[in-house]
């Protein structure tokens, strides 16, 4: 997947800062946006997604640095910003005691859609998230696909030329998340700009381009080939044993080995040497009469990539 | 600010109001409840003074003073004792408030022209009753003695007796005295205060705890139309409270209604809108529904009923609490309502405490519009 070839900005940050109270819950955050791009924004809980994303749709207000969204400083001009922008929060936030239709019918009354157009936007939405059928249901009643992608729904029911996505696929079964990428990618094709934050990993890759935040600060851009090129001098073996955790016990602190970890039945090892480090652990493994099934390299996904640019972070700091 | 939006929102606030039915109800049969429970508890009327009667003469002369007790209706004859040990239990007891004690030689005294003492006991531990009693129960003897001074100088003499001073007195407004006509006026407006606290107290705490409101502040809706729209959904209810209270106290109390509906119709809308943005004011100060509702129930409930003069004259208050009925909007309206229901006057003389209700309402707007943007930052 390639971004659009468009070089227009859509959104802007520079040094961002948002303080609570001693607390630096976003610190210098830089990063800008082209038209129609998918942004990912990834990093564990608590590095300070969702406070960039709130900062960004003006729901607060930053320490420090400025924002531009859609064409507009997001401090300055916060009502042209907000209608502009489609914003769907980590926690479901439809009325639950309003059937579907209500829902659509009382997001388009506020985000002021035009009365001849209401009705057309109203039957894309409810074609879009697949509810044509199911309007008159009360929205408390939908499983959790059906409301995400209702969320959504009412998140961009006035055509907005960016969308906020705080996590919207955290709870949603893997079968509803597939779904829900479709529909980000048919937006934007349409041309739409969207940011999405999420901590699953491999949502990284369905992406045009990835900022990983850690501890407030954003380690890491670029397209998620480039981020995986990063790992080149580390390199990953998979090991297959009679005994995964005695084997991790012995190869643990060995030179070539940065990393051990267990997945699946085997061992996940990150390593400075292919070569130099099979042998190691192939001698150390006899030595301690482990058998090796299997010792294979592996490509690393983009979870690798991103523990071991969080660790690379961690020994930073010290 | 959009009219577009705010009505979005009260159609949005209508529909969760009637989805809720359970509290609806409770939104329109809490009024009735309180109007009833407090319209009976909360009379001020001494009548039907429980009475015990100890005559030790059993005279003409004893018996009829016995009679003028038992024909007023501010007492009610218990039962006749021949003791005084009788009446200290029935006093401990609380089963009588008041005894009358007759002594032996009433009637040979009075025979003989002199001067004569019939003995009053009163539960003095309810000072107001107790003295409200005894100003009843002096006039009957009072009353009482003159005829039978006027008749034994006409038997002596054949000549009448005038009472030096016979002072007529003639009330007004409340010409039969009666504390329900006093007290139901003044209690629809506190009920009044109450539910418009509670209808709206709530609702943005719920958006907040549910998580709706940031999703709202993400859109161009303003504050200040999250405000109006939630107000106008939940006037309705306050109408329909409104009405149904007014109905209570003429049909139910028989409180005389002098005034004018329209006078009434105007002055409720401006005190129900003050009201119910009070409690929008509350919900956005507070992090909880259940935060919110207590604040609701402490801040409309007690100086609605101390301070408004609903049944403490505000007048008889020393003047720093007197100052402090001018910052609650209640004081204002019972005064119109007990003007307009009693009085039957107009806006000529409501016009001042009307104007305050319109101020209080815009101020309270005010504040919980900018509250509600303070929330973002």
């Amino acid at each position: 997947m390639t971004p659009p070839n468009d070089n227009a900005s859509a959104m802007e940050a520079r040094g961002l800062v948002k303080r609570f109270g001693q607390f630096v819950a976003v610190d210098h955050v830089s990063f800008e946006i082209r038209k129609g791009e998918i942004f990912g924004f990834l990093g564990p809980n608590g590095a300070g997604k969702s406070t960039v994303i709130r900062m960004l749709c003006g729901l607060l207000t930053p320490s420090a640095g400025s924002a531009t969204v859609a064409g507009f400083d997001v401090s300055k001009d916060p009502e042209k910003v907000r209608s502009r922008i489609g914003y769907m929060s980590q926690k479901f936030s439809l009325y639950d005691d309003l059937t579907v239709e209500e829902n659509i019918q009382f997001f388009s009354g506020i985000y002021g859609v035009g009365k001849e157009i209401r009705e057309e936007r109203r039957d894309y939405v409810l074609q879009m998230a697949g509810l044509a059928d199911r309007r008159g249901t009360t929205t408390g009643q939908l499983s959790g696909g059906w409301k995400q992608r209702l969320a959504l729904g009412c998140a961009i029911i006035h055509e907005p030329p960016v969308l906020f996505l705080d996590e919207p696929t955290s709870g949603v079964d893997p079968i509803a998340r597939r779904a829900f990428w479709e529909l980000i990618y048919q937006l934007s094709e349409a041309g739409r700009t969207i940011f999405v934050s999420t901590h699953y990993m491999d949502e990284a890759e369905y992406c045009h381009r990835l900022a990983l935040m850690y501890r407030g600060r954003i380690i890491a851009t670029g397209v998620p080939e480039d981020l995986r090129k990063q790992l080149r001098n580390h390199p990953l073996l998979r090991l297959e044993t009679s005994d995964a955790l005695e084997s991790m016990r012995v190869l643990e602190g060995q030179p070539r080995i940065l990393h051990a970890a267990v997945f699946g039945g085997g061992l996940q090892l990150t390593v400075s040497d292919a070569a130099a480090a099979a042998g190691d652990i192939r001698r150390t493994l006899d030595a301690n009469r482990i058998a090796v099934d299997s010792l294979n390299p592996v490509e690393p996904s983009m979870e690798d990539v991103f523990v071991a640019l969080i660790q690379a972070e961690e020994e930073k700091e010290g | 600010m959009s009219v577009r939006r705010t009505l979005a929102m009260v159609r949005k606030e209508l529909r969760h109001i009637r989805r809720d039915a359970r509290s609806l109800l409770m939104a329109l049969a809490l009024p009735m409840f309180l109007m009833l429970l407090f319209g009976y508890a909360l009379n001020l009327d001494v009548d039907r003074i429980p009475t015990l009667v100890y005559d030790a003469d059993q005279s003409p002369e004893s018996r009829s003073l016995v009679q003028k007790f038992q024909g007023s209706r501010f007492f009610e004859i218990e039962g006749f004792v021949d003791n005084y040990s009788a009446i200290e239990r029935g006093i401990d007891r609380g089963d009588i408030l008041m005894a009358l004690a007759i002594p032996r030689d009433y009637s040979r005294r009075i025979r003989a022209g002199e001067p004569v003492a019939a003995q009053i006991l009163l539960d003095g531990s309810d000072s107001n009753t107790a003295s409200i009693a005894l100003g009843y129960a002096q006039s009957i003897v009072q009353d009482y003695s003159v005829t039978l001074r006027s008749e034994g100088a006409d038997r002596r003499f054949g000549i009448k007796l005038q009472q030096a001073v016979d002072a007529r007195t003639r009330v007004w407004y409340n010409s039969t005295l009666q504390s329900k006509n006093y007290v139901v006026p003044g209690l629809i407006a506190v009920i009044l205060t109450i539910i418009a606290a509670l209808l709206t107290s709530l609702t943005i705490a719920r958006e907040w705890e549910m998580g709706t409101m940031e999703q709202l502040m993400s859109t161009p809706v303003r504050p200040s139309e999250i405000v109006l729209g939630k107000m106008l959904a939940f006037f309705f209810i306050g109408v329909a409270d409104t009405v149904l209270s007014v109905l209570v106290g003429v049909f139910v109390f028989d409180v005389p209604f002098s005034g004018s509906v329209w006078v009434l119709a105007l002055t409720s809308t401006v005190f129900l809108t003050g009201a119910l943005f009070w409690g929008i004011l509350l919900s956005a100060v507070a992090k909880s529904q259940l935060m919110a509702f207590q604040m609701g129930i402490i801040s409309s409930f007690l100086p609605a009923f101390m301070l408004s003069g609903f049944i403490y004259a505000v007048e008889n208050m020393p003047p720093a609490i007197q100052a402090i009925t001018r910052l609650i909007p209640t004081r204002f309206f019972v005064t119109i309502l007990k003007g307009i229901f009693l009085k039957g006057v107009g806006l000529e003389v409501l016009w001042t405490d009307l104007l305050y209700l319109a101020g209080f309402s815009i101020v309270v707007f005010l504040l919980a519009t900018r509250r509600l943007r303070q929330k973002l930052a």
